[in-house]
């Protein structure tokens, strides 16, 4: 029986670690990541002007806004789900962008998952934070000075 | 049987009044060519070396640095093979930008500063402007830059249509010289991106209608370090020598990919 021998590949072995991909990442998750960044984009030009164009053009304006004005909004599911759309896409979209960068830029493996961990903390608590108030938000809340609260609340 | 003897013909002269028939003078002027030199032997820390040279409106920067070679410093060390652009063996960085030292003539350049001669970026330099170039194609050869078809062989070459061929006609022009991927900012950061010029021999083989393993080749860019890693810059698209619209190519990867899962 002939001993076989392993030959290796010409030059294998030579190349500074830096460059080997460690195995392969199959999955879809950095093309679904790419398409969402168009899709979002795309939905969320739609969605901040409209959401500024109200705010700020119709009727009195900048100058109507008050814990009054927002809680009309909020009043309407219409408002809810596009402000709730709003965050959710402006969020994901901002931070995905941002994974990029960090994944562009950070050298080291320690520096690229602090700054990621960082970066997904603050994005949860952003979006929970986000979404407690559009469905809570109560424009009358206790115990605040009068001055500040729109003249249909309660007098404490 | 002998062959009779023919008196052979004697030298063709031509009498040329000067200045006739381009053997005018060619203007010269003086350059300074600053190279940046690297011997790992000698120092850790790469130097700039200045040359002052007298050169030809029709020489290249190829020449200045044959100039440098064998009449200053033998020991300037650079690749250079057919010197005619079609080898690519000379990509490197001239004045912040990657071209090929054998098509970039001198007198493009702005020959009243120093020329500014580097190593191609993103690649370890061995010595002077030569670079490893190995992890360069170890990313082609992943690619697998070869025809794939399972059919039968055919007894005769493989027809193609002439729409069919030209699909694929810009990314076969590629002559691996990596001037691409070592100007693309996700390579320097990142060396496992797959980088440009694999991603445009995966073209060539993709977009093949005689190729059957399109599917395979989308498969392995679809990876982390594949085509989602391109950030557009154009970079590549400006650096190639023969005018490949690389990023272009990098997109159509792109959507082939996303036609293929969605």
């Amino acid at each position: 029986m002939a001993a076989t021998t392993e030959i290796q590949a010409p030059r294998s072995g030579r190349i500074a670690p830096e460059y080997n991909r460690h195995g392969s990442s199959r999955g879809n998750f950095e093309m679904f990541a790419w398409l969402f960044m168009r899709v979002s984009g795309l939905v969320l030009v739609v969605l901040v002007f409209g959401h500024l164009f109200v705010n700020l053009m119709v009727g009195e304006g900048v100058h109507a806004i008050d814990f009054g004005f927002v809680a009309g909004k909020w009043a309407d599911p219409f408002w809810q789900v596009w402000d709730l759309a709003m965050l959710w896409l402006a969020m994901l979209h901002g931070t995905n962008g941002v994974r990029t960068i960090i994944n562009d830029y950070a050298e080291k493996d320690g520096t690229r998952f602090w700054l990621k961990a960082v970066l997904y903390a603050a994005t949860a608590v952003i979006i929970v934070l986000g979404t407690l108030v559009i469905f809570t938000f109560d424009p009358c809340p206790p115990n605040a000075a009068a001055d500040l609260l729109p003249s249909f609340c309660p007098a404490p | 049987m002998t062959t009779p003897t023919e008196i052979p013909e004697g030298p063709s002269k031509v009498e040329l009044a000067p200045g006739v028939g381009g053997g005018g003078e060619i203007p010269s002027f003086d350059i300074t060519l600053k190279v940046r030199r690297y011997d790992p032997e000698v120092s850790d820390e790469a130097r700039w070396d200045e040359f002052k040279l007298t050169m030809y409106g029709t020489d290249r920067v190829l020449d200045a640095l044959h100039k440098v070679k064998w009449e200053h410093d033998g020991s300037v060390s650079f690749r250079r093979s057919c010197a005619h652009g079609v080898c690519g063996s000379d990509a490197m960085r001239i004045n912040g930008r990657n071209r090929l030292a054998c098509k970039t003539l001198l007198k493009d350049l702005d020959t009243d500063k120093p020329i500014l001669v580097e190593p191609i970026k993103g690649l370890p330099v061995e010595k002077d402007l030569i670079v490893d170039m190995e992890p360069f194609f170890q990313s082609y050869r992943e690619i697998m830059p070869f025809l794939i078809n399972s059919g039968h062989e055919p007894t005769r070459e493989r027809l193609q249509s002439a729409e069919d061929r030209e699909r694929f006609d810009d990314t076969t022009k590629c002559i691996l010289c990596a001037a691409c991927t070592s100007s693309c900012p996700v390579f320097w950061t990142d060396g496992q991106y797959f980088g440009p010029a694999a991603i445009v021999n995966a073209h060539r083989f993709i977009f093949d209608s005689r190729d059957d393993a399109g599917d395979m080749r989308l498969e392995i860019l679809n990876d982390k370090e594949g085509v989602w890693r391109c950030r557009t810059t154009f970079n590549c698209t400006e650096a190639c020598p023969r005018g490949i619209q690389v990023t272009k190519a990098i997109a159509e990867v792109k959507q082939a990919v996303l036609n293929r899962k969605i």
